[in-house]
């Protein structure tokens, strides 16, 4: 049986792992490398790096560090933050990224989700969506790292990226991201029971039973966390483990 | 020890090769037809699209070269479905060195339940025949990545299931195919790749 992923995330900021709250105040979490080479080895299923600093200062994800962490990791993972061409997947790849995920450039030129899903397969392609929950009670898409509101609802932009060719969505909830009060699980069950691709939750983790409840009431596919690994205010042996026993398979 | 990684347009090369030197092993990534006949142990790689990939090998003729081979080779993930008889994707006549076709996932179960696809994540395997997974409980997880899959037929040495049972490991005289990834298969996956090595 397929089992539900438990993916750390690691934002990168000039070379190390940083964790801000909604978006903001980032401190520093550690060696990259060291963190996500633990995480492997402590059972978690994917990894992701997220080069939170990428599109705001028009660099390109460092693929030394790419290349680094494939030389170190037997698990698969995706590397983000300001991908804008298929040059850019190629360089990702070579390095020994197994996906990458695209989000500001693609909203902005949607064809790229195509162009990429056609040269390396939609398995690889990821389209990282931020969206916040407005005061009329939808969820919008936002851009450049969550400073920039769009007009575009996260439910239609999400359909028409695996129109496109995404082979899976990674879902941030910027309402809950650092809040540690649990995942968004209404806009997370509306992708997750509508897409027919994976549907990877973030943003709000904050203890086991958000866990349980980001996969039992919105079936998502797969729960990121960043700081409740980072920090260690839960391992991940135990979090399975005590997700297991609710009836979640996991992969021990 | 020869080990030879087959070079072409399909991904994760690095991915293997990373995996190889992990376990100590380091491998020659080339498509030259010389050095891959003479190889002692051939790994055929792929994540992409099966016409493309099948287009890429024939225009360089590795198509009946890989198919000439005596020595061991493993296919992984689109390098097995390559060396089935037949893929839907795109409609495409593949190597034939294993009699199973490739089909596409649908994306609805039997019971009318939704069934993600591509397939992303860990399965179980299991029916684990021949040495390559040798000291692999049945039941081990490993990492799977795929649209497309190998139908169940007299060639599988190992079967998962999602939404329909089907072959997670092909063999036919000295070839192999994952359809699941060792190279990302954490401990699992090393030891199957560290089997392949001692064929």
């Amino acid at each position: 049986m397929l089992t539900k992923r438990i993916i750390p995330c690691l934002d990168i900021k000039d070379g190390r792992t940083v964790k801000g709250i909604n978006f903001e105040n980032i401190r520093d979490a550690g060696d990259p490398v060291e963190l996500g080479a633990l995480y492997a080895s402590q059972g978690a299923d994917e990894l992701v790096f997220l080069d939170i600093t990428a599109t705001n200062e028009k660099r390109k994800t460092l693929s030394a560090l790419v290349n680094k962490i494939a030389h170190h990791i037997n698990i698969p993972f995706t590397v983000g933050g300001g991908i804008s061409s298929i040059e850019d997947v190629y360089t990702l790849l070579q390095n020994g990224a197994d996906k990458i995920s695209v989000n500001t450039s693609a909203f902005k030129n949607p064809s790229l989700i195509e162009a990429l899903a056609k040269e390396f397969g939609s398995q690889c392609i990821v389209l990282a969506i931020d969206t916040k929950k407005e005061v009329d009670n939808n969820w919008y898409v936002y851009l450049n790292g969550g400073k920039i509101k769009t007009e575009t609802l996260c439910t239609d932009w999400a359909k028409q990226g695996v129109d496109l060719g995404a082979g899976e969505i990674l879902l941030t909830s910027m309402n809950n991201d650092g809040t540690k009060e649990g995942f968004a699980l209404d806009i997370t069950a509306a992708l997750s029971t509508s897409l027919p691709v994976p549907v990877i939750a973030s943003g709000g983790a904050g203890s086991i039973q958000h866990f349980e409840e980001v996969f039992l009431t919105a079936k998502a596919d797969a729960a990121l966390a960043a700081s409740i690994f980072h920090f260690k205010e839960i391992e991940i042996p135990e979090l399975k483990r005590n997700l297991q026993k609710k009836g979640i398979s996991m992969r021990f | 020890m020869e080990l030879v990684i087959i070079q072409y347009n399909a991904g994760n090369i690095q991915s293997v090769l990373y995996a190889l030197e992990r376990i100590g092993v380091t491998a020659l990534v080339t498509y030259d037809p010389e050095k891959i006949s003479s190889a002692d142990k051939v790994i055929f790689p792929g994540v992409g699209e099966a016409s493309s990939a099948m287009r890429y090998l024939k225009e360089r003729s590795l198509d009946k070269l890989i198919v000439s081979l005596q020595q061991p080779v493993l296919g992984i993930c689109l390098g097995m479905q390559l060396m089935c008889s037949y893929s839907e994707e795109n409609d495409t006549d593949c190597l034939g060195i294993f009699s199973e076709r490739v089909k596409q996932f649908v994306n609805r179960t039997s019971t009318g339940d939704i069934l993600k696809v591509p397939q992303i994540g860990w399965n179980q395997i299991n029916e684990t025949k021949t040495e390559l997974f040798a000291n692999i409980p049945s039941n081990s997880y490993c990492y799977f990545v795929h649209g497309y899959y190998a139908a169940k037929g007299v060639d599988t040495i190992a079967t998962a299931n999602y939404g329909i049972e089907y072959s997670a490991a092909l063999h036919k005289n000295n070839f192999y195919g994952t359809q699941f990834h060792p190279e990302k298969s954490a401990l699992t996956g090393e030891k199957i790749l560290s089997n392949f090595l001692s064929l």
